[in-house]
């Protein structure tokens, strides 16, 4: 893909501009940052940056769903979640100021279901609330409490009572969290 | 739902009464859906009775055709498949259609079994329904005992698909474009209409299958279409919006380009469209530009993902919020700059400058008192004649006859500039605040807090890893805690302790109310004593000007240091209190804060506009308005350098004292609600100051510069991130709301009290010679008249329109008229709401059992079972 030259032409800046919601400086910056990240790989110049590489950013590095991101962002046939330069700008442009709430909610959907499987079962919701809380043991949920969690999750927010919470229900429910949006972006 | 599919195929069977016995095949698993039955087992009967002909042999061919390979290519073209209905039976309804030839005879025997099976059905959905309401019972679709063919038929639901798979992304998109480019044409294209309401099973149902690829191309062929048909900016907008990835979107722009430029070659194009072609793309170039101009200007934008990376959305809302109140200052700085402050400075002051320049300058900075008396910063230096540029007329009245170069209205652009300039702001804060509030509540019962905090808790911008850690800690805690309310709903106290807390909280809100009044009534009797001090020293002038001066600074001092201290106070009283929810905490700190500065607002407009402005001659004072902007500016910079002292000590000391003396590892915690409110009070006094001293905004300006970059070391130096949890985005409303409501619309309040009915000094300023400021208006539009015959009315639709209140009442009612319709609108919406998600939950409840009951008979062809597949008594076990 022509963007991992070491200069974005001025058309491939502006289709950039016309398809994400980023703006030239932040593409432009994304630019920059990922070719500091492709230089540290030692080896061919490739045009992608494998995941571990790009959870050394600081942005990325302490958040418990980093792997999910590399994961739903990739576009890798390996599915090992590197990521192109294209898809860091996707990455970008979903986790932006201006990006809608449904792009967002959509990609935060995609983050949250853990096996891909196009719902969230119980068994994608106790990795979500495991990875929220964290694992040591004092902040982790005991089983009671994550069943009964559960539970109310899926009655609450799963209207067609079919036992997993999909895309138009959890968007439903996130178009009732105002703070969704705000929380939902990851700045440069 | 189901309804239009039941109707079209009953026409169909009525128009080809030889087919119809095949169709009925489906009638089976769609007599039984919960929704349906009723009406089809009524008509069952009808049918009974008419015709004894009707004669259908169902199981069996269910047993034999309902199965799950979808590789079957269907020849047949179902009616319901055109009409924009959800065809997700479409599938089994063209297989069944297959049979129309090997039908069986059917005896009225096996139709009275039918229906009673429908009842068994029906009942047994009941159950299934009641059985359903426990939260653990829900799991009903994904449980361990379906095949495989049918948790694939799961997977490859529409409602499943579509968080996943690109076909159906296009699909979805494919539809929507064409509802955007119906709304844009207001003329539907009937060739381009969407088969089908929402992507259907058939479409991608196997994404290896070979013809759902064709399909997939074939929707994405129509999606590229519309994408074409549609203008160049929703253009670009549908495709942002697409959640697919870059290079996919790259490509269908590609597409989409490349059809446009064969078309439009096409038809050559003459030169001029090619040009204006050109020119398009150059403007969104330009556009581009500016708009990427327009982000580098974002203010603060590192410092701001700094905090933001390491105290949470809760803090940096309040950074927000410090900027906001810096754009409307910038706003009404530029306003006042532009309009009076160059225009009076280029036009030669012709104040005789023989004001005894008194050079006590350190103090003067803190008083605006001495130099600054007597500049551009105040009410009484602007001048109440036609500035020219050229001539120089003597008289006002003159003004209009000495007619060479430009002729600059002083009073009037005066009077003018504040007006538009509160009018713009208003109309800023409304809108703000109406979004915000259409942002943070919606019209829907705000249940599910369980599930909100899980999906949108995670705020992806924190970044330091022990803040991380925090945040963790503190979702952790509020899970648990939700958790457990969930399990007990309500804490039931003994009466003794409710009575005891409830003596707590009266006590409470007593000791702040007392406080507060006592405050108040300090600040008029002091403000009392202080005027009356003046009084008596404007006859005798003498003693030392410096202290003369320092006694200005009495009264903001004593005012700041109350504003310092009390919220402490409040502080102490609410930990005494013990509030269980920290929302409730802050609202409490909010109300009580904001109770505080609101009387004594109330307080010192009294003094100035009641004790200052009637009677300005005994204080000696030759223009009280400019005496009541250096108040201001001495109330604002006093604000300030209490604030920096109450951070100072309040922050930093407090940390040293909590780390070294009491040896806690935590720092203390921003205290968001108190400094917002003190950032509003900062406001209200710029508000209230800008009619008497134009260029009190840049002195906002400055002083919110300070404040930001020493509030951000403070605060990193000082503090940690909260433990409470922070409704951003809610209490960001009710900051704009606050900011709004007591506090623009009390300066607002303030300003057209004194420019309605106080008269103006005589002796400086714009207004002199005046009854009132307004005249300044009416003078204007009587002049009009006087010059220009033909505009003879425009007094006096100024004296209807302006000065009777009858106008006013007028617009009011209207306006609340408005707001009532749109509150019964939205009563209305809610209704729908709810009659929307009871059929929501129907269609679930049909498509659970649709699918048990297909499930079940594949798994009966399987077992080849021969003729009955499962008898009447199998059917309760679905559930």
């Amino acid at each position: 893909m022509g963007g991992t030259s070491s200069k974005l032409s001025k058309d491939l800046l502006s289709e950039y501009q016309e398809l994400t919601f980023l703006t030239k400086q932040e593409i432009l910056m994304a630019h920059k940052i990922f070719s500091e990240l492709q230089d540290k790989e030692n080896g061919p110049y490739g045009a992608r940056v494998s995941m571990e590489k790009v959870l050394t950013l600081p942005e990325l590095k302490s958040n418990p769903f980093r792997k999910r991101i590399c994961q739903v962002f990739s576009t890798s046939d390996l599915k090992d979640g590197s990521l192109s330069f294209e898809d860091f700008l996707d990455l970008l442009s979903a986790f932006s100021d201006s990006a809608t709430l449904e792009i967002k909610s959509h990609y935060a959907f995609r983050i949250f279901d853990f096996d891909d499987d196009g719902t969230l079962d119980a068994r994608d919701l106790e990795k979500l609330v495991n990875s929220l809380t964290g694992e040591t043991d004092d902040t982790r949920l005991t089983g009671e409490e994550m069943k009964q969690l559960i539970g109310n999750i899926l009655e609450e927010s799963d209207i067609d009572k079919d036992g997993t919470v999909n895309l138009s229900e959890f968007q439903h429910v996130i178009s009732r969290s105002p703070d969704f949006v705000s929380s939902f972006k990851i700045v440069l | 739902m189901s309804c239009p599919v039941i109707q079209s195929e009953q026409k169909f069977v009525g128009e080809r009464s030889t087919e119809f016995s095949g169709l009925d095949t489906i009638r089976a698993p769609l007599a039984d859906i919960p929704s349906v039955g009723g009406v089809l087992q009524q008509d069952d009967e009808d049918r009974a009775g008419v015709s004894s002909r009707a004669s259908v042999r169902t199981e069996p061919i269910m047993a034999q055709r309902v199965s799950f390979d979808f590789d079957q290519v269907p020849e047949f073209e179902s009616p319901v498949d055109e009409d924009g209905v959800h065809d997700s039976f479409s599938q089994l309804i063209q297989e069944q259609s297959h049979d129309l030839h090997d039908v069986i005879e059917m005896t009225p025997l096996d139709l009275e079994e039918e229906s009673r099976d429908d009842v068994e059905c029906e009942e047994s959905a009941v159950y299934q329904r009641s059985d359903s309401d426990g939260p653990q019972q829900t799991d009903h679709l994904i449980g361990e005992r379906w095949s495989s063919d049918t948790l694939k038929v799961l997977s490859s639901m529409p409602s499943r698909t579509i968080g996943r798979s690109r076909g159906a992304i296009i699909s979805q998109y494919c539809n929507r474009t064409m509802q955007l480019r119906r709304r844009r044409q207001s003329r539907p294209s009937i060739q381009h209409f969407p088969r089908s309401a929402r992507p259907s099973i058939r479409g991608y149902g196997m994404e290896t299958d070979s013809a759902g690829f064709e399909e997939e191309e074939n929707k994405r062929e129509r999606l590229v279409n519309n994408l074409q048909n549609l203008s160049a900016g929703d253009r670009v907008r549908v495709l942002r919006a697409m959640p697919l990835s870059l290079s996919e979107k790259k490509e269908l722009r590609m597409l989409v380009l490349n059809k446009a430029e064969h078309s439009v070659s096409q038809s050559q194009i003459p030169c001029c469209s090619q040009l204006k072609y050109y020119i398009i793309i150059a403007l969104r170039h330009g556009w581009y530009g500016w708009l990427s101009f327009l982000s580098s200007l974002q203010l603060w934008q590192t410092a701001l993902k700094c905090v933001g990376g390491r105290f949470g959305t809760g803090v940096l809302s309040y950074f927000v919020f410090l900027r906001t109140l810096l754009f409307f200052n910038v706003f009404l700085f530029l306003v006042t700059g532009v309009l009076l402050v160059v225009p009076q400075a280029i036009a030669h002051p012709d104040h005789d400058q023989n004001v005894t320049v008194r050079s006590t300058w350190g103090l003067e900075v803190l008083t605006g008192a001495g130099y600054f008396s007597h500049s551009l910063l105040y009410y009484g230096y602007y001048s109440n004649r036609m500035l020219q540029t050229g001539h120089s007329c003597s008289a006002p009245r003159n003004g209009t006859s000495c007619s060479s170069g430009l002729s600059y209205n002083m009073p009037l652009v005066y009077f003018f500039t504040i007006g538009a300039a509160f009018f713009i702001t208003c109309i800023i804060l409304v809108y703000s605040m109406s979004k915000s509030f259409g942002q943070s509540f919606r019209i829907d019962k705000s249940k599910g807090l369980l599930t909100i905090k899980v999906f949108s808790s995670w705020d992806f911008k924190v970044i330091k890893k022990s803040s991380v850690k925090l945040q963790r800690a503190n979702i952790s805690t509020q899970l648990k805690e939700l958790v457990a309310e969930v399990n007990h709903q309500e804490l039931k106290f003994p009466v003794l302790q409710r009575l005891f807390r409830l003596f707590i909280h009266t006590l409470a809100w007593i000791m702040c109310l007392g406080s507060t009044i006592a405050c108040v009534l300090a600040v008029y009797y002091f403000s009392e004593h202080m005027h009356g001090d003046l009084l008596k020293r404007a006859g005798s002038r003498s003693s030392d000007p410096l202290l003369e001066e320092a006694r200005l600074l009495a009264v903001p001092v004593f005012v700041s240091s109350f504003n310092l201290l009390l919220p402490g106070f409040f502080n102490a009283v609410a930990w005494m209190e013990e509030y269980d929810s920290p929302s409730v905490l802050n609202y409490v700190s909010i109300s009580r804060n904001l109770l505080l500065k609101v009387s004594v607002l109330g307080v010192l407009c009294y003094h100035w506009l009641g004790r200052v402005a009637s009677d300005p001659q005994s204080l000696g004072l030759e223009c009280w308005e400019s005496f009541v902007g250096q108040e201001l500016y001495r109330f604002l910079l006093m604000d300030f350098i209490f604030m920096l002292l109450g951070t100072f000590f309040g922050e930093f000391l407090w940390r040293v004292f909590s780390q070294k003396a009491l040896k806690r590892k935590r720092k203390p915690v921003f205290d968001i609600a108190r400094n917002v409110l003190e950032l509003i009070y900062g406001q209200t006094l710029a508000w209230l100051g800008v009619l008497f001293s134009p260029l009190l905004p840049a002195v906002q300006i400055i002083k919110l510069i300070f404040l930001f970059y020493m509030k951000k070391v403070s605060l990193k130096m000082n503090c940690q991130a909260s433990g409470k949890p922070w409704r951003a985005c809610q209490m960001t409303t009710i900051f704009i709301t606050l900011l709004c409501f007591p506090a623009f619309l009390g300066a607002a309040v303030c300003v057209t009290y004194t420019m309605w009915t106080i008269k103006p000094s005589s002796r400086c300023g714009p207004f002199q010679g005046l009854k009132t400021m307004f005249q300044a208006g009416k003078r204007w539009f009587q002049e009009l008249a006087a010059v220009n015959p033909d505009l003879h009315w425009l007094p006096t639709a100024h004296a209807y329109l302006v000065e009777n209140p009858l106008f006013l009442f007028m617009s009011a009612g209207i306006f609340l008229i408005v707001i009532y319709f749109h509150s019964q609108v939205v009563d209305g919406q809610r209704k729908i709401i709810e009659l929307l998600q009871e059929q929501i939950e129907n269609e679930g409840e049909d498509k659970k059992f649709l699918i048990t009951r297909l499930q079940d008979i594949h798994e009966g062809k399987r077992g080849a079972t021969p003729r009955r597949v499962k008898g009447p008594s199998e059917d309760s076990s679905y559930s």
